[in-house]
């Protein structure tokens, strides 16, 4: 099991202030690791700072290196814009292999391969020709986290993935994610506000309040006071 | 033919035609990005902030082209921080710097020479305005552009697409933001005398727009953008030859007509294949 990354006392923040403070944390080859926390509660911020857009104003990052060179596979929140946005499924897709490419102007026919095989493995294989902004929310969001297995095979971070879906769509959603992980080995960062939903699967959890309130195991979340308060009492 | 002929006889027909064809090639392959991003009031706000440095120019005897075109690269850099921040209403603050850059303008003009047919033709366009350094200039500007769109497609693509994405896996966006930015400036201060400030920013955004309507993948807008442009110019511009109508205005009117065209085509694309309406369940 290898480090994909490591976080020790880590602060991020903007111009003096700090959205997280003294994070401890780390993520493992074939991990599934849920934040959770309220709004504004630093998992953007978070989030950000894990992609490197972000300086950590404090504390040591440490993302293992051949990441550093594919680029993490990101899932990030829809904007308005791209909801009509005139472009081929496979377009999208093999944009995601844009970090291997380096200069060179054109996609190799490996590349090429990866966009294929990826969008096989979605099930989006047919949809190729298709307008991403004609797809259901469901579809878009198979769509991009193809595009995000073409950067790397080995972690996806996905924020808010589910925002905007119907129930339904969730559930396939949810079990997509969790077959990634369990059958493929890709480990999962997963920011969410549903945290009922993801509880079961999901193997960690990160409960931030811009700072640590609650981080390990599932199983020891639901009985925690963090957990048990954010779960609404259930367990 | 005859009309074309007759309109080649010119040289300054011939000029407008070619630093036409240039400028307009190169504003609807960048209005692409500018509008699918939803920054084609940049393009509105530089038009107007041209007229006000180019007026300046004039009224201070100085070369309008020398000072224009740092002036409006400055201001593109200063309307995309405006738009990249979010902080500030962006479209309110675009808007106020287009009028008072406009504003400027006509003082400074009406200060020194007074409002002559100069003006007025800043304002609407001339077809006289394409002087030889003026077409040269153009096309250094597009082969630029179209080296850009060749070389970076894929990456002005993922910039294009998803900002966020692109930055996580180390496409420097802001550098291609930048560019873009930049090159739209120059396209607007040389495309600007002979269109008019009021109408250079429809050469923009109407060529995506209409291709948008039809075309269903970046690439497909992208060439139709850059075809359609070059076209609706030369009809345009044979046009308002044989009706004696001002140019700028023509291409406006012909980019209008392609528009309705196309959202008409899209219409009936759609009444007449409702099977391909997309499944909701997906196929999973």
């Amino acid at each position: 099991m290898s480090r994909l990354i490591t976080c020790e006392h880590v602060d991020f923040g903007y111009e003096n202030q700090d959205a997280v403070t003294d994070l401890t944390m780390e993520v493992e080859e074939g991990d599934y690791l849920c934040i959770v926390g309220e709004n504004g509660s630093g998992k953007s911020t978070l989030i950000k700072g894990l992609l490197g857009l972000l300086k950590p104003t404090g504390g040591t990052l440490v993302v293992e290196e051949e990441l550093k060179k594919t680029g993490i596979g990101y899932l990030p929140q829809q904007t308005a814009a791209q909801r009509d946005f005139p472009a081929t499924v496979y377009e999208v897709v093999i944009s995601g292999c844009l970090s291997r490419r380096g200069y060179r102007p054109f996609y190799s026919s490996q590349e090429k391969a990866v966009a294929q095989a990826n969008m096989e493995r979605l099930g989006i294989a047919d949809l190729r020709r298709r307008c991403y902004r004609e797809l259901s929310g469901g579809q878009q969001q198979r769509v991009l986290i193809a595009r995000a297995l073409c950067a790397t095979n080995r972690l996806l971070i996905l924020d808010e993935p589910v925002t905007g879906l119907d129930p339904w769509a969730i559930q396939d959603f949810y079990h997509l994610v969790r077959d990634l992980n369990r059958k493929e080995h890709v480990a999962i960062l997963m920011v969410t506000h549903d945290v009922a939903g993801v509880v079961d699967q999901a193997g960690k959890i990160l409960h931030l309040k811009q700072h640590v309130l609650f981080y390990g195991t599932t199983k020891e979340y639901k009985r925690s006071q963090a957990g048990r308060l954010f779960l609404g009492g259930e367990a | 033919m005859g009309l074309i002929l007759e309109m080649l006889s010119y040289p300054f027909l011939v000029r407008a035609l070619l630093g036409g064809v240039l400028v307009s090639l190169c504003a609807s392959l960048l209005g692409v990005s500018l509008v699918l991003k939803r920054y084609s009031m940049i393009g509105d706000g530089l038009s107007h902030v041209s007229f006000g440095s180019l007026s300046i120019a004039l009224a201070l005897g100085w070369s309008p082209l020398k000072v224009s075109v740092p002036v409006v690269i400055l201001a593109a850099f200063f309307l995309l921080r405006i738009t990249g921040n979010g902080k500030l209403k962006s479209d309110a603050a675009i808007a106020m710097i287009s009028a008072s850059a406009l504003a400027i303008g006509i003082v400074a003009t009406s200060l020194t020479t007074g409002m002559t047919t100069d003006v007025s033709s800043y304002m609407f366009g001339s077809i006289l305005a394409m002087s030889p350094s003026d077409v040269r200039l153009s096309a250094g500007l597009s082969v630029v552009v179209l080296g850009l769109f060749l070389f970076c497609y894929h990456k002005i693509f993922a910039v294009t697409f998803d900002e966020s994405f692109a930055k996580a896996t180390g496409v420097s966006v802001s550098l291609y933001n930048v560019l873009i930015a930049v090159l739209t400036a120059v396209t607007i201060v040389l495309g600007m005398r002979m269109m008019g400030a009021m109408l250079i920013s429809s050469l923009i955004i109407f060529p995506a727009l209409t291709s948008m309507r039809i075309f269903k993948s970046f690439r497909g807008v992208v060439w139709s953008s850059g075809i359609l442009s070059v076209v609706c110019f030369c009809i345009g511009m044979a046009a308002s030859y044989k009706y004696s109508t001002p140019a700028g205005a023509t291409v406006v009117l012909v980019n209008l007509a392609a528009f309705l065209l196309f959202g008409g085509v899209n219409i009936i694309q759609r009444l007449a294949g409702p099977g391909r309406t997309t499944d909701r369940r997906g196929s999973s």
